[in-house]
């Protein structure tokens, strides 16, 4: 069986710095995957040549069967690859409901579509349940300028989902928000449809323990080791370079 | 022996207008220069850099009686006026928010209207006769044609001034400061000096630029009351012509506009309007790809 | 509730300036009705102007190319083919169309300064266009006589200032409700997303050189349909009516009226068009210099002197600052009016 993402000898490089040397990289339909390793591993560069806002030096990309690596982002997330940015990215003077209307545009196939404004009302109907399942209804008509950080958060997700993903990418979705918001967004992140792939980007392991099937560790750009979240915890090589990289 | 006479005869006609044409494209990459380092570094679009040019372009018309001390003196003069023109634009440019590129080039418009008016008001609306120095008053003759002594002049010494300007960006401390700027504008903000300063110190060189232009063209492109905007238009289409930002690229751009301008229209007089135009599409076009990049950055 | 009343005041106010703008030829001379007609041209013009630089975030000092283009296009075929306004504003706007189609290339891609200067480079071409293409445009002498317009098939032709104003009156307010009911449909919200964070909008997954082509084309069209309400009001043009100096006037006109607001654009460059011409009457020969120190002080008036540059105008790469947002979401609409 093939998978839904494979990624094969990506190489990134700044100058002389290999950010990431070889890396291979599968993902398969409806998997939840994360990335740990310490600052500098590679998480983040690697995140970006899946979502196409940065180009390998060497290594292929393919998603769903086909080549992707002449394309960029918007292509991509037109194909189904969506993200979380680190820092909540919507648009500050839209509305709730106008952010995640603009998100789910590109992807909207109503039977009207060609009809004026069909494409809007489709994408006006698919937002409001999004926004309700985040919880955002009652803040639906608030310039998400003025959320906050939390919200903004919820927000970015509800935009992503609205772009129909099949892969979703997470870059450190729990960055700034208190306890609180984090365990609602654990609790989000957990009643995401089944068919939805994630790839999670994440520092904190109790997280990636609680979100993920399988885990892959980068360090120095490198796959240092793979497998499930109790193989990597018990791993000793995954502690040690852990440790070190903390230290 | 016949074919080369004949080879010679095609070319005869329009030895002219090239020459006129290198002439022409040197005055137009020195006033773009200043145009480039305004923009490059300060990130402003100075539509007041004409003014700047016609300052040196009046000082010239006013100074010079013949004699070549009248044309030091007018240098000096037409360079220090047009500094300080560009340093007074600064000065006008501090209250406004850096990176607000509207209010900044309203502003610059606004000081290029009343400066243009203040000229006129002082010089006359008439377009004033410009005096070159006596000896090179007369023309010389070049394969059999006569040609304007002072233009020949002109080639030299604009030829030796883009090339000290090319060494000063190339080789000096403050030309690897104003180019990297331009790669980083970012960058200048790290050097630790304040913005007003870099402000003032980049329009009173672009100022000196166009004011030695204005004072040396002044018998190519003379001082008068469309002159600002004329000087302005060539800069700018040389400088996104020339990629902006590079300096080899404003010169071939602007030496490719004075032929246009002068040779283009001997060649094909009827497509002369549209030459302009076309070669700005052209070069667009074959380099969009390359330009994308930059400009996103810039 | 406060952005309802503000709705209500603000459409209150629309409707006042409509009706007085509809009485106005019989209160004032043939003269100012001639100049008022042509002022709503270049209204419209400062509209397309807005559309580009407060809606798409694409600062434009060269909306004079296309209603030039619109201009004379109307006139060659008002003179040679047809005198039926709606041919009329239809081959213009599709010129003005054209013209921006075939700019495109050059300005999709620049932000910032870059568009400023690649537009007004565009702009200054095609005035030297129309000074040198003879046979066409007449020279710098520009082309005069062409018979007056009649609105539609088998309706008179337009004899007088009045019924002229009326026509460009009629032809203004059909198109910026065009305008308004345009930025009301997706193209509308993308293009303001797109302002907000252009690669988020990227990110989503929408083809935003796409988006920014199609606004331009259309903001040509609008420019280049205003160019033939020119010549209705004016029966003569030249390259004089396209210089710079009229780019850079319609962009003052809608920085004041607060850059992305249409009603804004319209009230902001009449405002200053009519300025600029009761200087001209009055003071003939210092009128630039008063012209110049006016720009200079309403950029020091103007409440987005403050570093307000945002969406496209920063450079890409660079997040977006949250910086003091109002108190309360509904002085929004306040802010909006400002922006």
């Amino acid at each position: 069986m093939t998978g839904l993402l494979e990624a094969q000898d990506v190489s990134v490089r700044y100058g002389s710095l290999a950010a990431l040397d070889g890396v291979d990289l599968r993902i398969h339909d409806g998997q939840r995957h994360a990335l740990i390793g310490p600052n500098g591993a590679g998480k983040t560069t690697l995140l970006n040549v899946i979502g196409g806002s940065t180009r390998p030096h060497r290594g292929t990309v393919r998603f769903d069967g086909r080549d992707v690596g002449r394309l960029g982002p918007a292509a991509r997330a037109r194909r189904g690859i969506n993200r979380i940015h680190q820092r909540p990215a919507v648009f500050p003077t839209l509305t709730a409901t106008e952010n995640v209307v603009v998100a789910a545009l590109p992807r909207v196939v109503g039977r009207r579509r060609w009809w004026p404004g069909g494409r809007r009302r489709a994408a006006q109907r698919l937002a409001g349940p999004l926004l309700d399942q985040m919880g955002l209804t009652a803040v639906a008509a608030v310039p998400a300028g003025h959320l906050a950080h939390g919200q903004r958060r919820q927000l970015e997700i509800a935009m992503a989902l609205a772009g129909r993903p099949r892969l979703l990418l997470l870059d450190e979705p729990a960055a700034g928000l208190s306890a609180i918001e984090v365990g609602r967004l654990v609790e989000l992140l957990q009643a995401l449809p089944r068919a939805v792939a994630v790839l999670l980007v994440e520092h904190r392991l109790d997280l990636v323990y609680a979100l993920s099937d399988t885990v892959t560790v980068l360090r120095d750009g490198q796959t240092l080791a793979a497998g499930t979240p109790d193989e990597i915890r018990t791993s000793p090589l995954v502690r040690q370079a852990y440790a070190d990289g903390v230290a | 022996m016949i074919a080369v006479a004949a080879g010679t005869n095609r070319i005869d006609p329009y030895l002219i207008p090239a020459l006129d044409g290198v002439a022409y494209g040197l005055l137009v990459f020195v006033a773009a220069s200043g145009l480039v380092v305004c923009f490059g570094v300060a990130n402003i679009l100075n539509l007041a850099h004409g003014l700047l040019y016609a300052i040196g372009g009046y000082t010239a018309a006013a100074l010079l009686d013949g004699g070549w001390a009248s044309l030091a003196l007018a240098l000096a003069v037409g360079v220090l006026a047009a500094a300080a023109a560009g340093v007074l634009l600064a000065g006008l440019l501090t209250p406004v928010a850096t990176g607000n590129h509207l209010s900044q080039a309203l502003l610059t418009f606004g000081v290029a209207l009343a400066g243009g008016s203040l000229l006129v008001a002082g010089f006359g609306p008439d377009n004033p006769q410009v005096q070159v120095p006596s000896a090179l008053e007369g023309s010389v003759m070049i394969a059999g044609h006569r040609y304007a002594a002072y233009r020949l002049v002109f080639i030299v010494v604009a030829a030796v001034l883009a090339a000290a300007l090319y060494l000063v960006v190339r080789r000096t401390r403050a030309g690897m400061l104003v180019r990297a700027a331009v790669d980083d504008p970012e960058m200048v903000a790290c050097l630790g000096v304040s913005p007003a300063r870099i402000r003032a110190g980049v329009l009173a060189a672009a100022g000196a630029l166009a004011g030695a232009a204005g004072v040396l063209g002044a018998p190519i492109i003379g001082p008068g009351t469309g002159t600002a905007d004329t000087v302005l238009l060539l800069s700018l289409v040389v400088v996104v012509l020339g990629g902006l930002g590079s300096m080899a690229g404003t010169l071939l751009a602007a030496l490719a506009i004075g032929e246009i301008q002068t040779l283009g229209v001997a060649l094909l007089p009827s497509a002369a309007p549209f030459l302009l135009f076309a070669a700005m599409a052209a070069v667009l076009a074959v380099r969009a790809r390359g330009l994308a990049g930059r400009w996103r950055t810039a | 509730m406060r952005g309802e009343v503000i709705r209500r005041v603000r459409g209150g106010i629309a409707a006042l300036v409509l009706v007085g703008l509809v009485v106005a030829p019989w209160v004032v001379d043939d003269y100012t009705t001639s100049i008022l007609a042509r002022t709503l041209a270049l209204a419209l013009v400062g509209v397309s102007v807005a559309l580009l630089t407060g809606v798409a975030g694409m600062p434009t000092l060269g909306q004079t190319a296309p209603y030039a283009a619109g201009a004379y296009a109307c006139a060659v075929v008002g003179s040679r083919v047809s005198d039926v306004g709606v041919v009329q504003l239809v081959v213009a706007a599709a010129a003005g169309a054209l013209l921006a189609a075939l700019t495109v290339p050059l300005v999709v891609h620049a932000r910032g300064v870059i568009v400023l200067m690649i537009t007004l480079a565009i702009g200054e071409l095609v005035v030297i266009v129309l000074g040198r293409w003879r046979s066409v445009t007449g020279g710098t002498d520009g082309l005069a006589g062409i018979p007056a317009v009649r609105p539609f098939w088998g309706l008179p032709a337009l004899a007088d200032d009045q019924a002229r104003y009326l026509y460009a009156l009629a032809v203004v307010a059909t198109l910026v409700g065009a305008v308004l009911v345009l930025l009301r449909t997706r193209a509308g919200l993308v293009l303001r997303a797109g302002r907000d964070d252009e690669t988020r909008l990227r990110a989503s997954g929408h083809r935003v050189a796409l988006h920014l082509s199609g606004a331009h084309i259309a903001a040509g069209a609008i420019a280049g349909a205003a160019g033939s309400l020119l010549v209705v009001a004016q029966q003569y043009i030249s390259p004089a009516d396209f210089g710079f100096d009229t780019s850079a006037l319609l962009l003052l006109g809608v920085v004041i009226g607060g850059t992305a607001s249409v009603g804004g654009a319209l009230v902001g460059a009449a405002l200053v068009i009519a300025v600029r011409d009761w200087l001209f009457g009055v003071l003939p020969g210092h009128a630039p210099l008063v012209l110049g120190a006016l720009f200079v002080a309403t950029v020091y008036l103007l409440p987005t002197g403050v570093n307000r540059a945002r969406g496209r105008l920063r450079p890409p790469g660079v997040p977006a600052l949250q910086a003091n947002p109002p108190a309360a979401p509904d002085q929004a609409t306040v802010a909006e009016l400002r922006r």
